[in-house]
């Protein structure tokens, strides 16, 4: 417990696997209020470089649990899902997801979501960790006046992440769904680690092919699956990652984090999301604000830096122009281990957007030149499945 | 990890190693190890001042930045020009990994740093909590 200044005490929450992490050494910190590991020890071939480098080139698992996940079903489900995110998913097939995002009125962002649809008249929401309590009850606030059960399922699971070119044949081990006709974006269930009936999506946050699967909450079935997975991807060079690895690999991919690249100031286009949303698509909350925001234009957009001389750009360090006048600031920076450049997200004034432009990143007191790069910065290649 | 007794620590995690008025710093296997992979090695050049307690450089983890405090007062001789381009040294061998070589102005000040015996206990300590 830790007491806040108002003499509050809130519990950091813990994930059911809090104790397996501990027991493999990992590094943990607090992260939107969740005991998280940030990385496995260095003895067992870990640390944020080489989880990353794994999950580019073989697989690597992550235990994302602290998501929030939010049902809708009932006869109007879709009406309610289609009026608080700003993707189409009318146009989901049952069994297929899509990235969206949940807007206030302003056009800015309650969070940014992956709908799924489970059901003809079933959907779920997987959320941020950080804004759970608020996505749910915005949610919930929201879709009052729709025939829809809303329920908040994010204790309900314990969901693990395995991710990279080899994920597939590490978790084909493990079910007998068929991995291989489960196209990106889609989800199926299947027996799995001896569990009938599990959600299998092929979705990640690393810019990878990968899964995420939706297990029963307690302990014991969490460490039990976590370490089958682990043995069974032995042959693969499989390993267990952290928060530095997930962040390192969403930024390579150009992947928004809720509270760096989106948050409740920054608006659609701003964050360059236009083609997940659906401006032709009937009324959603925060249409209108975008509507007039796109005829008013935007004062500042997201951009890719690259850093071309010596220095690593941080999250929330100035961007300033060539003669040092403040243009913007970083979301987002940190040494891409696979690309191995310096690359950071940015917010500039459309002006300094260009790819090629350079601009400078203030690094304790210093200019250091940067140049604006086409994003995502990392692509995976494109595979045959 | 055992600590060299040939030198000595401060609980900023940097360690010093004395021979008459010239010593050299580095910072400790705890300190490279609560840091996680090493990418950036800022030193200052040489013939710069540094002064005891304050910072005079940085290092910088793949997801964290960290301030280099001087253990002493002295000017810079030497910087290891080797970590800008092999930062990740620091992490394989944190005692043989210098960053500056000095000479010092008062070796008198060292008294006040800890033995390997006592950093030892300190970050037992402070891995503890």
């Amino acid at each position: 417990m830790e007491a806040t200044p108002a003499g509050i005490t809130t519990a950091i929450r813990k994930t059911a696997l809090n104790a397996v992490h501990r027991q493999m050494g990992a590094k943990m910190v607090e992260f939107n209020g969740w005991d998280m590991p940030v990385e496995y020890p260095a003895a067992m071939g870990c640390g944020i470089i080489n989880e990353h480098m794994a999950v580019r080139t073989g697989v690597g698992i992550f235990d994302v649990s602290h998501m929030g996940d939010i049902r809708l079903a009932g006869p109007q489900a879709l009406a309610a899902v289609q009026h608080i995110s700003m993707n189409d998913a009318s146009r989901l097939a049952v069994g297929q997801a899509q990235y969206s995002a949940l807007l206030y009125p302003e056009g800015t962002f309650v969070d940014d979501v992956i709908v799924h649809r489970l059901g003809d008249d079933e959907y779920l929401l997987v959320i941020n960790a950080g804004t759970r309590e608020k996505d749910f009850s915005w949610v919930r606030d929201h879709t009052g006046e729709f025939k829809c059960a809303v329920e908040n399922l994010s204790d309900d699971f314990t969901q693990i992440a395995i991710q990279g070119p080899k994920a597939v044949n590490l978790l084909q081990k493990l079910t007998d769904a068929d991995l291989s006709a489960v196209k990106f974006y889609w989800v199926t269930r299947g027996t799995l680690c001896r569990l009938s009936n599990i959600l299998i999506g092929r979705t990640g946050y690393t810019a990878e092919d990968g899964f995420e699967i939706y297990i029963p909450a307690d302990e014991a079935t969490g460490a039990r699956v976590w370490y089958e997975i682990l043995a069974a991807g032995k042959e693969f060079g499989v390993v267990p990652c952290g928060l530095g690895a997930r962040n390192t690999l969403r930024l390579e991919g150009a992947l928004s984090l809720y509270g760096h690249e989106i948050s409740d100031t920054i608006n659609v286009w701003e964050a360059g999301l236009d083609r997940f949303c659906k401006m032709e698509k009937q009324e959603f909350v925060g249409r209108e604000a975008l509507e007039k925001a796109k005829a008013a234009g935007i004062k500042r957009t997201l951009v890719g830096l690259e850093m071309v001389e010596r220095g690593i750009a941080r999250d929330g360090y100035k961007v300033l122009d060539g003669s040092g006048s403040e243009i913007g600031y970083v979301t987002s920076g940190s040494p891409a281990p696979f690309l191995k450049r310096n690359i950071a997200l940015a917010y500039v004034p459309p002006q300094f957007a260009a790819v090629g432009a350079g601009v400078k990143v203030e690094i304790r007191g210093q200019g250091v030149g940067a140049v604006v790069v086409p994003t995502p910065f990392y692509k995976r290649p494109k595979k045959s499945f | 990890m055992s600590y060299p007794a040939d030198r000595k620590y401060t609980k900023e995690h940097e360690w010093i190693q004395v021979n008459g008025n010239a010593a050299t710093i580095g910072i400790t296997d705890y300190a490279q190890q609560s840091l996680g992979d090493i990418v950036f090695v800022e030193t200052p050049k040489v013939g710069a001042e540094l002064t005891a307690g304050k910072t005079f450089g940085t290092v910088e983890s793949v997801k964290a930045v960290s301030d280099l405090f001087a253990p002493a007062t002295g000017t810079v001789t030497e910087v290891n020009a080797d970590l800008a381009t092999s930062p990740e040294k620091v992490n394989t061998d944190a005692h043989g990994s210098w960053m500056v070589k000095l000479t010092l102005k008062n070796p008198g000040e060292l008294d006040g740093l800890l033995s390997a015996a006592d950093y030892e206990k300190f970050v037992a300590e402070e891995a503890g909590h």
